[in-house]
């Protein structure tokens, strides 16, 4: 793995190879030592050119735990807000040695850029583009339903996964349709007909507008949140009226069957998307895919830069 | 260690009984070395250390009677190699629920070779905290060592050139017993 740009980058292969090395990590939060020196020497920079905590935290502790050093690099207080420009930015890294650089960028196709324009040598990590993919993203999510639906192995084969909420405006459920479906679940989206792209119907998943036809047929349920910082004009009548037509509360969450889960990306508008209550339900599972998400990015690292870089597909 | 037998010049050197009294005897000299089994962990370095491991374990609790905790130590990510080929998997580990704390560690392997492994595997060990001692048990020396470091118990002393591949095959991974030299000059 040089670069994890897009969860379509993967093959199944691939994929199951990155969950089961997380799930060998995973053991680690219960050592007295919560290290490994495998990337001692390695330099890994979170690029983040938009706010994001959870994410950014991830991969600075999963860095952390690899022994590699981790710069941070906000846009704002950098000379990005000084006007530079992605180029110069990645040149500066660069000439600092970066072996990996995770980006964070508000614009679609930045880290594919980045990875391609020959400005640095190192990985790169696409920790969410846009409108476009969101890769450790779907990954948490996919090592999170085989943890709790398939006993921790093999892939997702025939699991039925509902992925609900503003799709047009989602890098995870881009991530996510590509991801789940290389690992043979079935997904669905639901959202109004106006949070969802045109050529979805291209998308290897199918869609609906109704959720209440889905949720009894549905293993896990994926609330995205109502992104009001990308919507630039009006996609429901109203938020009252989008929570009662897209929201999970808890009767809804009482037409899903028993074993089914709830996860959410974060971070959650409790009362728009998901109500408090289910929010809080012990079949939501937001805290294990916080966790996880560790563990996750600690093996895409691991498989970044752990091996040697020659050679390496 | 490596790939499958594909070489018609392979000699066996230890074969199913030779194993089996190789860890009975290595299981005795645990027993006396450590004046009882109080204490001791067995942990095998994936993946045919711990086949080993549970067999030498199994010796034990024939000799002694007690139950010694058995576990599995991989050393991935603690090698000094990693840069030198692509990224490998994981193998489990699995330390047993009383720790290493304060106890007297045998590491369990099928091959001493360079002592890299070994190396790594006490790395690794002091990451799960501070065993009282560490002992190493192999099914073969074959001698060619990198590093300060020899076994406390072993199988059998194997006289070898670097240019010979020495294979270990247990019926808990490859379906049948047997220690085998191939290549070089016989």
């Amino acid at each position: 793995m040089r670069h994890l740009l897009s969860a379509a980058d993967l093959d199944a292969k691939e994929a199951m190879r990155v969950l089961d090395t997380a799930a060998e990590l995973a053991t680690l939060t219960d050592r007295s030592v919560k290290k490994l020196p495998t990337l001692r020497g390695r330099t890994v920079v979170n690029l983040f050119f938009e706010d994001s905590t959870r994410t950014r935290i991830s991969f600075e502790i999963a860095a952390k735990r690899l022994s590699a050093d981790v710069i941070n690099f906000a846009a704002k207080g950098s000379s990005v807000s000084k006007g530079e420009s992605l180029k110069d930015t990645a040149l500066t890294l660069e000439a600092m040695g970066a072996d990996a650089v995770v980006i964070r960028h508000p614009a679609s196709g930045a880290p594919h850029r980045l990875a391609n324009a020959g400005w640095i040598h190192g990985s790169v990590v696409n920790a969410g583009d846009g409108t476009h993919e969101h890769p450790t993203q779907a990954l948490l999510d996919a090592y999170t339903l085989r943890e709790r639906l398939r006993q921790g192995s093999g892939d997702l084969d025939g699991l039925r996964v509902t992925i609900v909420g503003d799709v047009l405006h989602s890098r995870v459920a881009r991530s996510n349709v590509l991801l789940l479906s290389t690992l043979g679940a079935d997904v669905t989206l639901v959202a109004p007909p106006t949070l969802l792209p045109t050529g979805v119907e291209t998308w290897p998943c199918t869609f609906t507008y109704d959720i209440d036809s889905v949720l009894p047929t549905s293993d896990a349920v994926m609330m995205l949140r109502v992104q009001g910082e990308r919507m630039q004009a009006a996609y429901f009548p109203s938020a009252r009226e989008y929570s009662r037509r897209y929201g999970l509360d808890r009767e809804r969450m009482g037409r899903l069957p028993e074993h089914a889960i709830v996860m959410h990306p974060g971070p959650m508008n409790r009362g728009m998307e998901i109500s408090a209550d289910v929010a809080d339900d012990d079949r939501s599972v937001m805290v294990d895919q916080v966790t996880n998400g560790v563990s996750v990015r600690m093996a895409v690292l691991y498989l970044m830069l752990g091996g040697s870089t020659e050679g390496a597909a | 260690m490596d790939a499958a037998l594909t070489s018609g010049d392979a000699r066996t050197v230890l074969d199913e009984n030779d194993i089996s009294r190789a860890i009975t005897r290595i299981a005795h000299e645990i027993v006396e070395r450590n004046k009882g089994i109080s204490d001791l962990v067995l942990l095998g370095i994936p993946s045919r250390g711990l086949p080993l491991a549970a067999r030498i374990a199994a010796q034990l609790e024939r000799i002694d009677g007690g139950v010694v905790p058995l576990g599995s130590l991989d050393i991935t990510m603690y090698r000094d190699d990693l840069r030198l080929r692509p990224a490998r998997a994981l193998e489990p580990t699995d330390i047993p629920a009383r720790g290493v704390e304060g106890a007297t560690v045998v590491l369990v392997d099928d091959v001493l070779y360079s002592g890299r492994t070994i190396r790594a595997a006490l790395d690794a060990v002091s990451d799960f905290g501070r065993p009282r001692a560490i002992q190493l048990a192999v099914l073969v020396d074959r001698g060619h060592r990198e590093l300060p470091i020899r076994p406390d118990f072993v199988g059998k002393n194997l006289p070898t050139s670097t240019d010979e591949k020495v294979s270990v095959r247990l019926r808990e991974v490859d379906g049948f017993d047997g220690v085998t030299i191939m290549g070089g000059v016989a």
